[in-house]
């Protein structure tokens, strides 16, 4: 033991330097767990686009396809669906569907590249649970709409464009994925026109 | 022979030190009732929990492959998996129940206030790393109500603005719940929470040391040294730890009193957990929900999805608020209006007893709004039903607003100076 006077600013200094470093290295260290959280390359991989051939749809019929493991709902909308849509822009949260859910070329009256099929995620923007469709009976919903979508986990009610009614607790309209046509008669789902 | 092990051991830890000053000389309050037996329950409960898990964990498959199938093979094929996995079950509604009557006898008698804040803080840590375990737990067997449960939770944190959906993403791991999200939360669930839990409720314990126990008037049994006189002093023998700064007065040792009482608590306890376990492991459909007998399915909502019980009165208050944030937000204060219990209570008195009538009407419509808003949240969404849980929100927060407001100047009772009788 040496009798030589304490340097304190030394002390801090160092104190202080060792500090910083050894911060630099809590936060090097938490990168990998924290990463390794993220979605593996498995489960990217799993995230490819599905094919549906729409040919076989009859009208007014929903059928549902699987991507990136969420039902995706494909419905080919009657002609009097279409002209009914715009009725009850009133009662809607976003009836222009201002909010992005959509691709720019599906922001439209329809929300749809084909006004007959509406192509939208099954998955209730409030908190992901999938809406039910109810073909005819949806007036016990909402007085004078004969079609939409409910979601029985907290009664958010859906119009036949995936739109949104007033007063319910989801925030947004349904989301519409990326999708094409590259046939009449197929559907892709997760690419638009001109990626593939 | 064995004294001579004990003093080997003594000179190299504190043992039997230990054990008198949180034991056999360790100070109790001399009139503790019925609601003081639910800490010692809950211990208990903890204690089943672990052990249970441990054996569970030994033939469960946390895949998303294997999970769903793996119970089914606990519960027929494993000699008496059945029943390892009712104690587990069972356990986890019995570990709420008993936390929820803790809780409440600390709001009933003050328990909460200085110098305990820190004591109910640790508490209700360990209430949160509950709610955690219990959550991520109920994800493990992988049936539909599991899924689509754990889908609604997650969920809830896509309500913070911008960060959301990445945060989401990167809790499932997946872009929706699927196996990696499974295996994280059986590695939280086995290893990670019960870990911290073990360590906060030695904290906690080790915190009520410290400060000692209240009792259901709200006195203290600690006077300052020297002011009390000698003939008026405990007949037993206490720590030197509690002794050398304080008198200590109207007390009894917790080692044999309130362990022997504690006791019968727990063999009553048991009885009641026993018939549960044994003719009543679903708990109605409240304990164990019908859709989760069938697996998870990521296309297929249940028609109705209701949380366990427990969950309840956060769950309505969520559901009540119309706005995708603001529930959330709505819900997560519903939990951190009681961390702030102590500094909302601006009193000094504790026990109900001897505080304002105020207290005990803001006290009862407190405890029927938690009640209301829990059986609101097993229930479907109705206008009426969402009118009552609307009430029963603005009820449950109202109580800390009120309790704020009338606290500062409030007119109580005269508290006694010793426990009375």
């Amino acid at each position: 033991m040496s009798n030589a006077p304490v340097n304190n600013g030394r002390r801090r200094f160092l104190t202080a330097a060792t500090s910083v470093v050894g911060g630099v290295g809590v936060v090097g260290l938490a990168v990998p767990f924290i990463g390794s959280w993220n979605p593996s390359a498995r489960a990217k991989a799993a995230g490819a686009p599905v094919e549906v051939n729409v040919s076989k749809i009859e009208p007014g019929q929903l059928i549902r396809a699987e991507w990136r493991g969420k039902p995706v709902y494909v419905v080919r909308r009657t002609e009097e669906i279409l002209s009914t849509l715009s009725a009850h822009d009133d009662q809607l949260k976003d009836p222009g569907s201002e909010e992005p859910q959509q691709p720019t070329y599906a922001t439209n009256a329809y929300r749809s590249i084909k006004p007959e099929f509406m192509v939208a995620l099954g998955v209730c923007t409030h908190l992901g649970c999938a809406p039910t469709h109810h073909q005819g009976d949806f007036e016990e919903f909402v007085e004078g709409v004969k079609d939409g979508f409910f979601c029985p986990c907290h009664g958010s009610k859906f119009d036949m464009a995936g739109r949104v009614f007033q007063s319910v607790p989801a925030p947004t309209n349904l989301v519409v994925p990326e999708h094409s046509f590259p046939t009449a008669d197929t559907l892709l789902i997760g690419v638009s026109t001109g990626e593939v | 022979m064995f004294a001579n092990f004990m003093s080997w051991i003594n000179q190299r830890l504190p043992l039997t030190d230990a054990v008198n000053k949180h034991a056999g000389q360790y100070p109790a309050p001399k009139n503790f009732n019925f609601w003081y037996v639910f800490g010692v329950l809950a211990s208990v409960v903890l204690v089943n929990q672990l052990l249970t898990g441990v054996w569970l964990t030994m033939s469960y498959e946390p895949s998303g492959e294997g999970a769903f199938a793996s119970v089914e093979y606990i519960m027929r094929d494993v000699d008496y998996g059945w029943l390892l996995r009712y104690m587990h079950s069972t356990g986890a509604s019995a570990f709420f129940v008993v936390v929820y009557m803790h809780m409440f006898r600390g709001m009933m008698y003050g328990s909460y206030q200085k110098p305990r804040e820190l004591l109910w803080i640790f508490g209700m840590l360990i209430f949160l790393v509950l709610m955690a375990e219990a959550f991520m737990g109920y994800l493990l067997p992988w049936g539909n109500m599991s899924y689509w449960g754990a889908q609604v939770i997650i969920s809830l944190f896509g309500a913070i603005p911008i960060i959301g959906d990445d945060l989401t993403l990167w809790i499932r791991g997946d872009y929706v719940i699927s196996g990696a999200t499974l295996n994280r939360f059986f590695a939280l669930h086995v290893i990670a929470m019960p870990l911290v839990l073990v360590v906060l409720v030695f904290l906690h314990i080790l915190a009520l040391h410290e400060v000692g126990s209240n009792n259901p008037e709200g006195t203290n049994i600690k006077k300052p040294k020297g002011s009390v006189p000698l003939e008026e002093h405990s007949k037993f023998t206490f720590h030197e730890q509690y002794t050398k700064k304080y008198d200590i007065v109207d007390a009894i040792p917790f080692h044999p009193y309130y362990t022997v009482k504690d006791l019968v608590a727990i063999v009553i306890f048991l009885i009641i957990f026993s018939w549960v376990m044994f003719f009543n492991p679903e708990g109605g459909g409240y304990f164990m929900e019908a859709p989760n007998f069938e697996p998870a399915n990521g296309l297929k909502t249940p028609e109705h999805i209701a949380p366990v019980w427990y969950f309840g009165p956060f769950y309505t208050i969520l559901r009540v608020i119309p706005d995708k944030l603001l529930g959330a937000v709505g819900m997560f204060s519903a939990i951190i209006v009681l961390f702030l219990l102590p500094w909302f209570d601006r009193g000094t008195v504790k026990s109900i007893k001897f505080r304002c009538t105020a207290h005990t009407v803001n006290l009862a419509q407190f405890v029927i709004c938690f009640i209301a808003l829990g059986i609101l949240g097993t229930l479907p969404s109705t206008p009426v039903y969402n009118l009552i849980g609307t009430i029963a929100t603005f009820g449950y927060f109202g109580f800390f607003l009120a309790l704020w407001v009338y606290s500062k100047n409030e007119k109580t009772k005269p508290v006694p100076e010793r426990v009375s009788g």
